[in-house]
């Protein structure tokens, strides 16, 4: 096809984009979906593999209940109907990635359908909230893997290698009503998604490892028009921004085609994130035909109203559940909300610390800040390391109260990520508890001055600078425990008398 | 008299060792293998091996099963770990399993001594063993004539006193044609009643592994060894498996007073032989006489059996088979022959399957294909429902169902080149698996060449006990089991 020139802005703002995005999801289940060889990613190339997954003649497929439970689990999650009834069908296709050259996949009775799940964009520091539908979601089974020898495509490539560990790897495969408008609100769904995933434990939603891999089908339409226009299919992102930057191309790719009265051909494209564009693969002639027909080795699946139940009160607090309260009960901003809802880890750990009564707002600012840091730096989740919530709390309240300074907190808080440990103990041990007491502060600030006269000959003739150094002075003196609100009222008050 | 009794009574007696027992097996089947080409494997090395363990049992004073040291054939579309498996195609000529069906495990664990790996059609698909790629067998009755199929070399093995007992595997009656057209006894169980683990798929709903025998009490014996749920086949049943022995009644006189047998009048029609039906109205009478009451029973949608099934098979075949590809294992063509993948797709299939698989591959892609589907496909499985209401409608008014097997005898080889009298030829037997029910065929005459006559029995779902009892009682009252092929 050939590259458009970018739609000019006046151009764009007559068009809308829909966008519906296919998200396959790997499950995070020790076995695959229908055998007992391992799932795990990473291992030597062929060595997760057994007859099952191997396609030999004579075996068969044994339904992972796990897989069932946390497809299930996802499907509530999304808000979805959960099918009392369901089955397994056969998808017909060859392909040396596909070991039975039929993928077993559901069809038409998938296990959930008709639900949404709601997003959040962050406008002008506001919450803004869009409720994205959620057609169906199904199991299904991973394929292998290709390694082109020679080249880094097919195309070029001498011969090909299979990898078969990932075939028969457990999928949800979650289809999106065509509710989404810009590369933005796709990366926030995508992410919801992963979010989800993680949330329920069912998967690690890694998607440089593809674990969740998202395809994504888009078309452009004037503003106010009801008819699609023809649509067109995008592969190939490996991150959420790469799937609102394809997203965002391809919306001016298109524009910039129909404004110039090129025709947009119905094709699947791949997304180049070197140079940045969408990159014509193969054309859609009509839909493919994979003779689709019920799976005869696997009996139906049948979902009873006593284990939906079961499963149900087992779904923790979902993010946008959580988001909501933190916003509305606790009254975070949304950035702040944002950050800590992200990791389910991360949000236990802070309700665990404000649990205690320690002040939200500190709790908040002492997570996103340094232990993020430190675990940004460490690498590490915040379920390693050896400060506990309540440990934090304790912290937080000692500067609450003003037995320590918060730079006292910070100078202790790497033992206490470190080692563990309670707060109030290493303060006490190590005698840091602040120093509040104006007759002690004021003499020492005397002391201060007295030995600075030149300091404070030149603060009265007007460099009135100097009198951070004065408090760097009575700081250094009592190792940082000064109460420094006090010292500079203090402070203040001896330099003008 | 049970072969299986006898020899469990020659080993627990020490009059003959397990290894003498296998060794005299290996070397009559080997005699009239030339003749009657029942094997594509004998496995001589295996069954001493396995003989051998069994006389050391005996030996340590161990109590030994009725299996043990029990020689067998076994269909070689079932997978056994290390020992070829062909499903007599060129696909698998190479193919050695690295893992063991669930039948087979179950049976050398308990002992028996495997003969060898018998041919059939391929991938099962025929009635006489003229499409195994390797080799046609022939009837012990007449070798000018087939065994029947699919599961012919096990038949005639059994006839041919090559194998006291057989293991077959029945999709459309392929265990009970062949049993019919080599003069023994033949049982195909309830669907999900034995484990299809490691059974070369030819139409998963419809396929079922099951016992060859010169006498029901044999196919008794074998299939309560088979039997049984596996966690490795989700459609096996979860159902306690009885000793099926104890429904082989000793009484002589009116073993069967209280039963209702009915005739299922839609397989009386056209095209049965007449000395077939004559021998299976001779065998009612017999079993009235046995004090069995007698109804004609119309299972109207019979006459669609053939019809839906040569739908629904192909199409779960051509699924099935697609795996045959030449990427991971069995037959791939040379690089040179084909320089890309879609070539080596088209040139290792081309090669590695005969023409009925082919046809049954190509109807089976056709029948699926959009547009086609709900005209074929899915008429076909309301056909099926429709079978199933018509039995389930019978069985509530009878217990055994009767009828010929098959509406002839076996034919000469060579003798029907077109497919679709071929597939006529299972119009009694299809009805049973496309409704999931018991079958069985037991020698019910011969007719005036002296080939055998099979009268078929079935029952409803899981109740194998009926068939054994009435086809128990049927046989003690004649000597039609004891005759014997001369060879």
């Amino acid at each position: 096809m050939t590259a458009a020139a970018p739609a000019k802005p006046s151009a764009t703002a007559k068009y809308e984009a829909v966008i519906g995005l296919e998200t396959h999801c790997q499950l995070g289940t020790e076995t695959k979906i229908f055998s007992t060889s391992s799932a795990a990613f990473g291992a030597a190339p062929n060595t997760h593999v057994d007859p099952v997954t191997m396609g030999l003649p004579g075996v068969l497929p044994v339904l992972n209940e796990k897989v069932l439970e946390y497809a299930v689990k996802t499907g509530l999650a999304l808000n979805c109907q959960i099918a009392p009834y369901s089955k397994f069908d056969r998808k017909q296709y060859f392909y040396p990635d596909l070991p039975k050259n039929y993928q077993i996949s559901q069809f038409d009775l998938p296990i959930a359908e008709h639900g949404w799940l709601e997003i959040e964009i962050i406008k002008d520091g506001e919450p803004v909230r869009k409720r994205i539908g959620v057609t169906r979601l199904h199991m299904e089974e991973d394929a292998g893997k290709l390694v082109h020898a020679g080249s880094d495509s097919l195309s070029g490539s001498s011969y090909s290698l299979v990898d078969y560990n990932r075939a028969g790897v457990p999928l949800v495969e979650i289809v999106s009503e065509p509710d989404i408008r810009s590369g933005e609100e796709a990366a926030a769904y995508a992410e919801e998604i992963r979010r989800i995933i993680r949330y329920l434990g069912v998967g690690d939603g890694n998607m440089q490892e593809g674990s969740l891999r998202c395809d994504v089908n888009i078309s452009v339409r004037p503003v106010g028009q009801k008819e699609f226009g023809t649509k067109v299919e995008i592969k190939n992102m490996n991150s959420f921004s790469a799937i609102a930057k394809a997203i965002d191309y391809e919306i001016e790719r298109q524009i910039a085609a129909v404004e110039a009265g090129e025709p947009i051909y119905q094709e699947t494209r791949l997304w180049e994130e070197g140079p940045g564009r969408t990159k014509s693969m193969r054309m859609k002639e009509g839909s493919s035909d994979y003779r689709y027909f019920p799976e005869p080795d696997l009996p139906p699946i049948e979902v009873s109203a006593d284990q939906l139940n079961e499963w149900r009160a087992e779904l923790p607090e979902l993010p946008a559940a959580k988001r909501k309260r933190y916003e509305e009960v606790l009254g975070l901003s949304p950035y702040d909300t944002g950050v800590i809802t992200d990791d389910r880890a991360v949000a236990e750990y802070f309700e665990a610390a404000i649990a205690t009564g320690a002040d939200t707002k500190l709790v908040v600012n002492w997570i996103m800040s340094d232990i993020a840091g430190y675990l940004n730096a460490e690498k590490l989740s915040i379920t390693q390391i050896k400060l506990t919530p309540e440990a934090l709390a304790e912290m937080v309240k000692l500067i609450e109260d003003g037995t320590i300074s918060n730079k006292i907190g910070k100078d202790i808080l790497p033992e206490l990520l470190n080692n563990g440990g309670s707060p109030r103990k290493i303060v006490e041990s190590k005698g840091l508890s602040q120093i509040s007491d104006p007759a002690e502060i004021e003499a020492m600030i005397d002391a201060v001055l007295a030995a600075n006269p030149d300091e404070l000959a030149k603060f009265r003739a007007g460099k009135t600078k100097l009198k951070g150094f004065f408090v760097g002075q009575v700081m250094k003196q009592t190792g940082g425990r000064a109460d420094p609100k006090l010292t500079n009222q203090l402070l203040s008050k001896k330099l003008a008398g | 008299m049970s072969a299986i009794r006898e020899l469990h009574r020659q080993l627990t007696s020490k009059e003959r060792s397990a290894v003498e027992i296998a060794q005299a097996q290996l070397d009559q089947a080997q005699a009239v293998e030339p003749k009657l080409k029942s094997f594509v494997s004998l496995t001589a090395e295996k069954a001493l091996a396995q003989a051998q363990a069994v006389d050391a049992k005996i030996a340590a004073g161990e109590d030994i099963g009725q299996l043990a040291g029990i020689p067998i054939a076994i269909k070689d579309n079932l997978c056994t770990k290390g020992i070829r498996t062909t499903c007599s195609s060129k696909m698998l000529e190479n193919f050695v399993p690295p893992y063991e069906s669930t039948v087979t495990g179950r049976l050398d664990e308990a002992g028996a001594v495997f003969i060898g790996k018998t041919n059939l059609d391929e991938f099962a698909m025929g009635g006489s063993t003229e499409n195994s790629a390797f080799q046609t067998t022939c009837n012990p009755w007449d070798i000018t004539r087939v065994p029947g199929g699919s599961s012919g070399g096990s038949a005639a093995a059994v006839a041919g006193g090559q194998s006291p007992v057989s293991l077959g595997s029945d999709t459309g009656g392929s265990i009970r044609q062949p049993a019919s057209f080599c003069g023994i006894v033949g049982m195909k169980p309830t669907y999900g009643l034995v484990s299809r683990f490691g059974l070369v798929a030819f139409a998963s709903s419809l396929d079922q592994i099951g016992p060859f025998g010169r006498t029901v009490e044999d196919t008794a014996i074998l299939l309560e060894a088979i039997a049984g749920h596996d966690p490795k086949d989700a459609t096996s049943l979860k159902v306690k498996i009885p000793n099926y022995t104890q429904f082989l009644k000793k009484d002589t006189k009116q073993p069967l007073k209280g039963r209702t047998i009915g005739i299922i009048k839609e397989t009386f029609g056209e095209g049965l032989d007449t000395q077939v039906g004559d021998a299976v109205n001779a065998a009612i009478e017999q079993l009235k006489s046995l004090g069995a009451a007698v109804k004609t029973i119309s299972c109207s949608k019979f006459d669609y059996g053939v019809s839906a099934y040569y739908i629904i098979a192909p199409c779960e075949a051509s699924a099935n088979l697609a795996r045959y590809d030449g990427v991971r294992y069995g037959l791939r063509v040379q690089e040179s022959e084909a320089p890309n993948l879609l070539s080596m797709y088209n040139k290792t299939r081309a090669e590695g399957f005969g023409d009925e698989v082919k046809r049954r591959i190509m109807i089976g892609t056709y029948a699926l294909s959009a547009g086609y589907y709900d005209a074929f496909y899915l008429k076909a499985q309301k056909v099926r429902t429709l079978i199933k209401q018509d039995f389930d409608n019978a069985f509530k008014e009878v217990d055994v169902l009767v009828s010929p097997t098959v509406p002839t005898t076996a034919f000469k080889a060579g003798e029907k080149d077109d497919p679709l009298s071929m597939y006529l030829l299972d119009l009694m037997t299809i009805p049973v698996n496309m409704a999931g029910l018991p079958g069985m065929s037991v020698p019910c005459g011969f007719d005036t060449d002296g080939m055998p006559i099979g009268l078929q029995l079935v029952s409803n779902v899981l109740r194998e006990d009926l068939l054994f009892e009435v086809g128990h009682a049927y046989e003690q009252s004649t000597n039609w089991h004891q005759q014997q092929p001369k060879l």
